[in-house]
């Protein structure tokens, strides 16, 4: 750990506590970060790692607690006032102005009122320094994800910051473009800059922090060297207790099963000048295996979700096949009565309608699928089923909740994301074609729905899995293919695959992927 | 400088959600009070003549129902409309053409008579509502037009449509030149429930009939749940397979067939036959009606008598105090302010902020300037 300059640490933060409602989201958290080194704030999702960091910068209020910043107390009511102390913020959603360009974008934030060429000027040099490549007068709409991260960043930069916050930076980037931002990182580092680096990917955190504070349930449960530890024992520090792994049996006689999903070329132009186009998409899923589709947010994996699901249609309706019959033009309740099931990648209000009860939301996706079970002669629903059938299925994927029946709401990210996985296994369906299962579920659940999709594809059902999480893939595809920029490349047998190969796929290093070359300068 | 903002409660308090019309009646009676003294009147004295006696005999009970019955069967179709998200605020106009299309037996057939008249009048006076309500609809899922504005300017249509039949091809030639129809038949007048009583008829009878179906509807039927999907939730909704805009039809026709029966009820019923006017402004109120009632059909039966009698206590302090009757739209009006600004006010907090209260931590902007060029 590099050296305090006087004795005293850059951030200071004594029983910092932020209660919502009855939910204690933080609580009495101590941290201290040193000038000068990378620490990484490790938590499942819900531990509290973001409610802790707004308050860092100014977006929250705590409740209780104070924040030494040079060992002076300091109140941070506003992101305002914590930019004028040095405290800059790289978010995991941007917030850029699509039609702007970069300069323009990061003009925004400055209110120094200076004009746009100097900013340009300032935000080329910098960027040149650092090793971020980036052209200020580039259209945020035509940059690629790892490019609008570079904005955010050299904007948090511009502002002189002497303690960055990065939350989950590397979730929307390929490895390249990870290795790429450790170096940025290191070199702030060594320019006596402090990092705050939040994230799950606990090989990430091994290879490039000094220090960890592990989060559980909004409490501090330990520090310790990350170098020092294995990925399974940062693990269990973040879960309480040891994450069992998931099994996959190998699949025999795949190459002659009957393909259950076929997707053939399909295509679908931009729906909103910003949306990613499809370009002549083929694939086949057989009964009997999951295939995975990897690729950084954004390069169309939305788009073909719904494509597939119905809930946009298609003008060819062979270009979309379940079960041998053509389903193109068949709105998503047809494809589901053909044995499709489909899990959104947005659980409140696309998978789940979240003022209404589990049963209800039970009813959402199953109630032209199971018509005879859950209504009744006139269309009454017949709510003594549904309500039973959504205890089952809460049992089954062990959904912890508050209420018997609480509304979807009330759950939180992976409970609720349990249960619309499991509402669908529940009707043992031919296809599940899934986007990010796991995402911001913790480790246990995910573990538990990682494994529930191989034995639904090892019962006979066709498996697609859309995810940005390589390792979830890697973990639970029998093949997997990528998409960039709206295309989609050939499935590689998990046998061949490698994370490097993935990743120059991810980056759009294939013939067919001309447009965007490997951001690698 | 300061200036107000609203922030999201963290939770909401059902028993203040349950208390808001009421929180919101209490207020409308303190501001009616001042509105009173200020016009010179004591208001207890006007409140006693507005509220009290209006309903203290029972034939006064009978005309509550009478202006009641339009309200509910009105509101418990917007009601459907508004848990749908779809926003029709042309009711006046469908219940004006559920009565023209209603009459047409009765005012071009007078001849034809016998019980099957009135079921058929009925009928039509649904699909006339019905009719007219589709228009806003076609027009929103073909071209997406604004449901708010196509739905009103049609109310002033058929305000114009109905003028203009009364005064010209629907005018009783008997009628020494005054704008109205010929009286209906008398098997085209729905009947009275208690003759002896007073004037209540049929139509409230369907009021009721209309609140506890669509409550069914609502609360125990897939439709209905697929109204409240689309209305809370429209992107789930689209995943769950259903189609906006069939749900768009289904709101507009079920609300515009509640309002046409509504029309063609008081036309055979309280007036018995076409005027010029045939309605004071029932289309309207029953959207305060709809939502002082929480959009629950039970709560808007309720709701329906309560704004029903300020329209009968709106003409009894015209004819006891001298007060205009525009006194009745004054309540109306602040019913509906203080009903939404209680709902508002329990799901969002008021913070007064001040935009110069933070002092700037100039002591760390030196610091950190030098920097800058370090950075560089």
């Amino acid at each position: 750990m590099s050296a305090n300059q006087d004795g005293t640490n850059l951030l200071e933060v004594r029983g910092l506590t932020k209660i919502f409602g009855t939910l204690t989201a933080c609580d009495h958290i101590d941290l201290d970060i040193a000038r000068g080194e990378i620490q990484a704030l490790l938590g499942e999702n819900g531990a509290g790692k973001s409610t802790l960091v707004k308050m860092l910068f100014g977006s929250l209020e705590p409740n209780a607690g104070e924040i030494f910043w040079n060992g002076q107390a300091v109140r941070i009511s506003s992101p305002g006032v914590a930019k004028k102390l040095g405290i800059g913020m790289v978010f995991q959603h941007f917030s850029l102005f699509e039609a702007l360009t970069a300069a323009e974008n990061i003009a925004l934030s400055l209110d120094d009122g200076s004009p746009i060429s100097s900013i340009a000027a300032k935000a080329r040099a910098l960027s040149f320094s650092y090793g971020l490549p980036l052209d200020p007068e580039s259209l945020v709409g035509d940059l690629s994800v790892g490019e609008r991260q570079r904005i955010e960043i050299i904007r948090c930069l511009l502002q002189t910051p002497q303690l960055i916050i990065l939350d989950e930076p590397t979730s929307v980037l390929t490895p390249q473009e990870a290795d790429k931002l450790f170096e940025t990182l290191e070199r702030l580092r060594s320019e006596g800059k402090s990092i705050l680096y939040i994230s799950h990917r606990l090989e990430e955190v091994k290879r490039i922090c000094d220090r960890a504070t592990v989060l559980r349930h909004g409490k501090v449960v330990g520090h310790c060297n990350p170098r020092e530890e294995t990925a399974s024992s940062l693990a269990r520090m973040m879960v309480g207790n040891e994450v069992q792994a998931v099994v996959r049996a190998p699949v025999e006689g795949i190459a002659t099963a009957q393909p259950l999903l076929e997707i053939r070329n399909l295509s679908r132009k931009p729906a909103t000048p910003f949306s990613i186009p499809l370009k002549g998409i083929n694939l086949n899923v057989r009964a009997g295996e999951v295939i995975g589709i990897a690729g950084v947010a954004g390069n169309g994996q939305g788009e073909f979700f719904e494509c597939v699901s119905g809930e946009v249609l298609q003008q060819d309706a062979a270009s979309v096949r379940i079960r041998g019959k053509d389903a193109g033009g068949l709105t998503i309740t047809g494809r589901r009565l053909l044995g499709a099931a489909f899990v959104p990648e947005e659980r409140l209000g696309h998978g789940a309608a979240p003022r209404m009860k589990l049963s209800e939301n039970l009813l959402l996706s199953r109630h032209a699928t199971d018509g005879k079970a859950f209504v009744g002669t006139g269309g009454m629903v017949k709510s003594a089923a549904i309500y039973a059938a959504a205890q089952r299925i809460i049992e089954a994927m062990d959904v912890r909740k508050s209420a018997p029946d609480p509304e979807a709401a009330a759950l939180s990210g992976g409970n609720l994301q349990k249960f619309i996985v499991g509402r669908e296994l529940d009707r043992r369906p031919s296809v599940l074609v899934v986007n990010q299962p796991t995402w911001g579920v913790d480790a246990g659940a995910a573990a538990h729905i990682r494994q529930a999709l191989i034995e639904l594809s090892r019962s006979g059902s066709a498996v697609l899995v859309i995810s940005q999480d390589l390792d979830e893939l890697f973990e639970i595809s029998d093949a997997i293919a990528v998409m960039h920029n709206g295309v989609l490349s050939k499935p590689m047998p998990i046998a061949e695959a490698t994370f490097e190969k993935v990743g120059l796929l991810m980056g759009g290093a294939e013939p067919g992927h001309a447009e965007h070359t490997l951001e690698t300068a | 400088m300061m200036r107000l903002e609203l922030v999201k409660r963290p939770q909401r308090s059902a028993l203040f959600s349950a208390l808001s019309p009421f929180i919101a009646f209490a207020l409308t009676i303190i501001a009616g009070a001042i509105m009173f003294a200020l016009l010179g009147v004591n208001p207890l004295t006007a409140f006693n003549i507005y509220f009290i006696e209006p309903i203290s005999q029972v034939w006064q009970l009978h005309e509550l129902a009478i202006k009641a019955a339009p309200l509910i069967l009105i509101a418990v179709g917007l009601s459907v409309c508004y848990k749908a998200n779809i926003w029709n605020i042309g009711a006046e106009g469908q219940f004006i053409l559920g009565g023209i299309v209603g009459s047409i037996i009765p005012v071009l057939f007078p001849q034809f008579e016998g019980p099957l008249v009135l079921p058929l009048m009925l009928l039509l006076g649904m699909v006339g509502g019905a009719a007219y309500a589709a228009i806003p609809a076609l027009l929103k899922t073909r071209f997406g037009t604004n449901e708010i504005l196509t739905s009103l300017m049609l109310v002033y249509v058929a305000q114009l449509f109905l003028d203009w039949l009364v005064r010209g091809p629907w005018r009783d030639p008997q009628g020494h030149g005054f704008p109205q129809t010929i009286q209906f038949g008398d098997s085209a007048v729905l009947p009275e429930l208690m003759p002896d009583a007073g004037r209540a008829n049929w139509g409230f009878v369907f009021a009721l009939v209309a609140a506890v179906l669509v409550w069914i509807l609502m609360s125990r039927m897939l439709k209905g749940f697929e109204v409240r999907v689309l209305g809370s939730s429209p992107r789930a909704g689209r995943f769950a397979g259903f189609g906006l805009n069939r749900m768009v039809f289904f709101a507009f026709l079920l609300s515009g067939a509640l309002a046409g029966l509504a029309g063609i009820s008081e036309v055979s019923g309280a007036i018995g036959q076409l005027q010029p006017v045939i309605s004071p402004g029932y289309g309207f109120t029953a959207i305060i009606v709809a939502f002082l009632g929480r959009l629950n059909p039970i709560g808007i039966v309720a709701a329906g008598l309560v704004l029903a009698l300020t329209y009968l206590g709106g003409e009894a302090v015209q004819s006891a105090l001298g007060i205009s009757d525009k006194v009745a739209r004054v309540f109306q009006g602040m019913l509906l302010f203080f009903v939404l600004g209680c709902d508002t006010l329990i799901h969002y907090r008021i913070r007064l902020i001040g935009l110069a209260l933070t002092k700037p931590q100039d002591a760390a902007k030196l610091e950190a300037a030098p920097k800058l060029k370090e950075a560089r």
